[in-house]
Parts: C-alpha cells; sequence; structure tokens
C-alpha cells in the first residue's frame, strides 16, 4: 500500500495514510540552514513577529560554504548566522569543530530514521540514506518552520529503483547515481521520491549511500530514500546523538506499495561513471569518456568527502605522484573526518603525492573560493554539479565522478580509471 | 492583478547557478544580487531588462541548488513573472513564497519569441501576447497556493496564521 515517503509523511502529518498529490502540513523533527541561506531565514523569520525558534534543539545552523570566512561579506553572513544561533540558543557549530552540514548532521546523530528533515540547502535529501523524510526548501520555508516547527508539503510519488546484481570493482555510489542520472535525466524524477533497493544497494556502505541520497535533486527528486537495513542500524548505533533527542522509527514500504514507476538495472553491466559538462545528467561510462585532459582535481563536497571516499582515493594515489600539470585538492567533509584520516594516515598519502589537504568547507564545489577555475580550465571533482560557472569561470568545465576515477585522473593529468593505476592492479578496496 | 513587460526568452534547464552564480553569494542585499542576475548565461540580460519585464523558458527553469536568492534576483531586477513549460520544486516554492509569480504554460512558451510584449492578468492566468495577438489559460494553481499568492507571500500567510487570523 505505502512506501516510505507516504508512511514518514502520514505520521508527521497525524494521519493514517496519505497519498501522492495531497497537500499536507507535516511536523519538522530538524531544520537546517547555512552561511549562505540562513542570513536570508533569520531575516524573514524576523518580520514573523515571533520572538522564539519553535524548539532550539530541533534547529541547525551550520556555516560550510564560504568558512573560514573567505572575505568581509562572507564574515558578516557567517556573523549573523552564529548571533542569531547565541541568541536563540540552536545547535550550532562553530568553524574547527564543523564541517559541511551534509556529512556533519548525520555524524553528529542529530538525523535519522522515520524523521521529517528540512534545510535550506537542495543537498538536504542526503539524510534520505538513513531512512528519513528530508528534503531542501528555501529561506523563507525554513523561517516559517523555526518559528512554528511544521511545513505545508506535497506528496510526492515514488519511484523504485532496483539494482540487480553485483557492483563491478571500482564502481561505488556515485557511478550509481551519476548511471540513474544518465538514465532519467535532471527532472526525470520531478516532484518524486527516488526509492532505493537490490542486492547492490544491500551490498553498499553507508559511505554510498549518502552519496547516492544527495544527488537525488540532481534528477529533480524531492527524496531520494533507503530502506533501513543493518548497515543503517550499525550506522545510527556507531553516532549517537551529540546534542537533544533523536526520534527514530524505521519504516519499510509495503510489499504492494504504489510506485509510479520502477526502474530496474544490472549493477554488473554498469562501469565507473562520468558527467561531462554542464549537465549531471551528461553521463558517460568510463570507457567511452576518450582523452580528456585536466587541469585540477577536487575530491571532497557532500557527495564524496567522507571517510570511505578518502580511503579509496589514499588506495590508489599511495606512493604515486600528482601529474605535473594537475592541482589536486583534498577536503575531508568535516573535522572528523579529518581527524580520522590524519590517524589512518591517509592525509599523509595525499600530501605526499603532492595534493593541497584543505581544512572542511564547501569551497571550491560552488566556485566560492579555494580552488577557483579560469576561463579554459577543466576540473574533474567528485562534487555534484556541473553548471555553466559552477567552479568559476563561465568558460570553465567540471566533469563529475567517483573518487577512484578522480585519484586516478590526478595521477594520469586526464580523465582516467583506477586500473589504469599500477599501485591498483591487483587489490581492490572494500565500499 | 496585470503584469505587462517584454519577454526574455531562454530554453530548458536553466539552473540556480545561471540565474544567480554562487560565487556572489556572500551577500543576500536583493540589489547586489540583481547586478549579477543570469550573467553567465546572457550577460546583456542586466541592460536590456526593464521593470515589468517577463522571464520564459521551456522545461525544469530554476533546477539547481535551493537558493531563494534566485528569485530573489529576477525579482529586484524588475522581472514581473515567469513563464515556462514547468518549474523545478525547490525553486517554485521559493519563487511563490517571496511573492514572485510563476505560470506554467508551454502553449504560451511556444508562441513567443525575445522581445515580445506580454500582458499576464494573473488572477485569470490568462496569457497575451500583443506582439501576436495570441492568449492562452495556464495551469491554475492549486487552491493553497492562491492563499499564499494573495497574501503577498509565505511570510504575510503565516503572520495571519501565527495572528489567528484564517490564512
Ligand atoms: S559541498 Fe557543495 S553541494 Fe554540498 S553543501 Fe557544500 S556547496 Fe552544496
Amino acid at each position: 500500500m505505502a512506501t516510505i515517503a507516504e508512511k514518514i509523511l502520514a505520521a508527521h502529518a497525524g494521519r493514517e495514510s496519505i497519498s501522492p498529490g495531497e497537500l499536507a502540513n507535516v511536523s519538522v523533527d530538524v531544520v537546517l540552514a547555512n552561511d549562505i541561506t540562513g542570513p536570508i531565514s533569520i531575516k524573514e523569520f524576523r518580520k514573523l513577529g515571533v520572538s522564539r525558534v519553535f524548539d532550539p534543539a530541533k534547529v541547525v545552523m551550520v556555516p560550510d560554504h564560504f568558512i573560514p570566512n573567505k572575505d568581509i561579506a562572507s564574515a558578516i553572513q557567517a556573523k549573523a548566522l552564529r548571533d542569531f544561533s547565541r541568541e536563540q540558543g540552536l545547535v550550532y557549530f562553530e568553524t574547527g569543530r564543523a564541517g559541511i552540514e551534509h556529512v556533519l548532521l548525520p555524524e553528529q546523530g542529530l538525523v535519522g530514521p522515520g524523521q521529517v528533515v528540512i534545510g535550506a540547502d537542495s543537498h538536504t535529501c542526503t539524510y534520505g540514506a538513513l531512512g528519513a523524510f528530508a528534503t531542501g526548501m528555501g529561506s523563507t520555508d525554513i523561517a516559517v518552520a523555526m518559528a512554528t516547527g511544521d511545513i505545508w508539503m506535497k506528496v510526492p510519488p515514488t519511484i523504485k529503483f532496483v539494482f540487480h546484481g553485483q557492483l563491478q570493482p571500482w564502481v561505488g555510489g556515485k557511478d550509481l547515481i551519476l548511471h540513474i542520472i544518465g538514465d532519467i535525466g535532471i527532472d526525470g524524477a520531478l516532484y518524486a521520491a527516488m526509492e532505493f533497493h537490490g542486492k547492490a544497494i544491500t551490498s553498499l556502505n553507508m559511505d554510498g549511500r549518502f552519496t547516492m541520497a544527495n544527488m537525488a535533486i540532481e534528477a529533480g527528486a524531492k527524496a531520494g530514500i533507503f530502506p533501513v537495513d543493518a548497515a543503517t542500524e550499525a550506522y545510527v548505533a556507531a553516532h549517537p546523538p551529540t546534542s537533544g533527542p533523536r526520534p527514530i522509527v524505521s519504516y519499510t514500504t509495503d510489499s504492494d506499495a504504489d510506485y509510479s514507476r520502477v526502474i530496474e538495472y544490472d549493477a554488473g553491466n554498469i562501469e565507473p561513471c562520468v558527467a561531462f559538462p554542464h549537465l549531471p545528467s551528461n553521463v558517460k561510462p568510463l570507457s567511452q569518456a576518450g582523452t580528456v585532459p585536466i587541469d585540477q582535481v577536487v575530491i571532497g563536497s557532500c557527495t564524496n568527502g567522507r571517510l570511505g571516499d578518502l580511503r579509496i582515493a589514499a588506495d590508489i594515489l599511495r606512493g604515486q605522484t600528482i601529474h605535473p600539470d594537475v592541482r589536486c585538492i583534498v577536503i575531508p567533509g568535516s573535522q572528523r573526518v579529518y581527524g580520522d584520516a590524519l590517524d589512518e594516515g591517509l592525509l599523509r598519502v595525499f600530501v605526499d603525492a603532492g595534493a593541497v589537504v584543505s581544512t572542511p568547507t564547501c569551497g571550491p564545489c560552488l566556485g566560492g573560493y579555494m580552488g577557483v577555475l579560469a576561463p579554459g580550465e577543466r576540473c574533474l571533482s567528485t562534487t555534484n554539479r556541473n553548471f555553466v560557472g559552477r567552479m568559476g569561470s563561465p568558460q570553465s568545465e567540471v566533469y563529475l565522478a567517483g573518487p577512484a576515477v578522480a585519484a586516478a585522473s590526478a595521477i594520469a593529468g586526464r580523465i582516467a580509471g583506477p586500473a589504469e593505476q599500477p599501485s591498483t592492479r591487483q587489490e581492490v578496496p572494500e565500499r | 492583478m496585470i503584469l505587462q513587460g517584454r519577454a526574455h526568452k531562454y530554453g530548458a534547464d536553466v539552473d540556480t547557478d545561471a540565474i544567480i552564480p554562487a560565487r556572489y553569494l556572500n551577500v543576500s542585499e536583493p540589489a547586489l544580487l540583481a547586478e549579477h542576475c543570469m550573467e553567465d548565461i546572457d550577460p546583456g540580460f542586466r541592460q536590456r531588462v526593464s521593470k515589468g519585464d517577463i522571464v520564459v523558458a521551456t522545461s525544469n527553469f530554476g533546477c539547481g541548488s535551493s537558493r531563494e536568492h534566485a528569485p530573489i534576483a529576477l525579482a529586484a531586477c524588475g522581472v514581473s513573472c515567469v513563464i515556462a513549460h514547468s518549474f523545478a520544486r525547490i525553486f517554485f516554492r521559493n519563487a511563490i513564497n517571496i511573492g514572485l509569480p510563476l505560470l506554467e504554460c508551454p502553449e504560451a512558451v511556444g508562441a513567443c519569441e525575445a522581445g515580445d510584449i506580454l500582458e499576464v492578468d494573473l488572477a485569470r492566468g490568462e496569457i497575451s501576447n500583443r506582439t501576436r495577438g495570441t492568449t492562452c489559460t495556464a495551469k491554475p494553481y492549486p487552491e493553497f497556493m492562491t492563499g499564499i499568492i494573495d497574501a503577498g507571500g509565505l511570510i504575510p500567510y503565516t503572520r495571519r496564521r501565527l495572528e489567528g487570523g484564517h490564512a
């Protein structure tokens, strides 16, 4: 009968059941904003005539986009976020104890299965990896939710994606989601919830699932949701909440749920994928990428800035040298990822190979700072968007891929697969 | 309300980085955002656009990020409404929330060239092309959204709701 999305929304609307297309007022478990969207939310919140947020333990502010402050203007925005968070007693993460919001919140135990999470950031859908209904909205919606604790939503239809079979070596979550977006297009799941199933999904670790849920928005979706399984439960247990309670309920889709579409793939046929400029849907399998010389590689972001991603990149870069014509920038997604990568010696591998290792930040992902491209330059990036001008000059190009292809390309100086690297011919790390 | 202006026409998938590039998001003042509106895909837009003008596009207008800066920048340029085949989900909410009307009407998009003079009767959803003499009707809003539009955006709508009036 009902999909996971429908069950979560029904429960949060105080209803027995709810159907796609219905409008409902749903209560929210977590409301999120960042240093770009937060200042507008705060300004709009002030206009509402309420003095306090509905529940300070459920409102999270993360400065991450232009952090550490890149200029005076961004410092003013970050200060607005900090001042408001202090005034209201919100959950706030200061630079040096923070990270990219969508890496940070799951890790801090602030989001979990069965929750409704809304954030003034389109990649809020990342938390669907934990079986939450999480979706991005704009600053004004967030302002209203901060005041009232609820928000209107239209219940989306759900599209089911099934990956049969086993993943090929070096194929991970990024490749699966790029494959889907390449197949259905950047509005292929417009207004819908995507639900991921199949043997290859069950075998995917949480980092890979976060990557997939993260890019649901790149297919136009409202949410990307994974059923809760042993891997989810283990992750949730290992990441207890650092502040406030975390209500968790695991919902499963009914066997006779009404999907608007069911799309099936054989994972065994999927190669590492690369999205060519200037759309995330302009996807080619690596074998058809041809010879594309590159100037820069970025490994990081809320898509692929987790420990598992850095491990894959380090396995390929260990003992190797970045190509003389390439700048390689590695950005751990959070302070915790940074520390763990330090302990595991991964940062040493990157530094020795000739890469820049940065403090956690969004930075180059949105062309903010630190890695901005000149006209005519090309970057292969593990981020999630390659629109015109996304990483700098409108005459630059961004290619999207997973961490394995990124690391291998940094060595080769052109888009390349890990299979070409001598250090990796023997072993394939666990994903 | 009757809106009237010149059409600025675009194709499919105009993303929020195209509407306002992320590198300018270190500020949020509407006038500053307006200076860079459409800069990467249409550098002449800022000079050409005047108050009341209408942006016309095909499918998935406003895809990409959740930045409300995108509809804010368009509105601050004087754009009175956007007509498209379809809109990306977050952009749709954002525009309605800040009081920038959007109309879904593939027919009107097809019949329109850049520079045409358009007139939009918002209450009736009627789009007239004064240059070509055609008229068509946009998909109506859900009733609930009309409430937000009539109130002038989500903030005044919610204020009313919080004050106990009927919203
Ligand atoms: S890393 Fe990139 S996509 Fe993710 S929140 Fe930051 S700017 Fe957005």
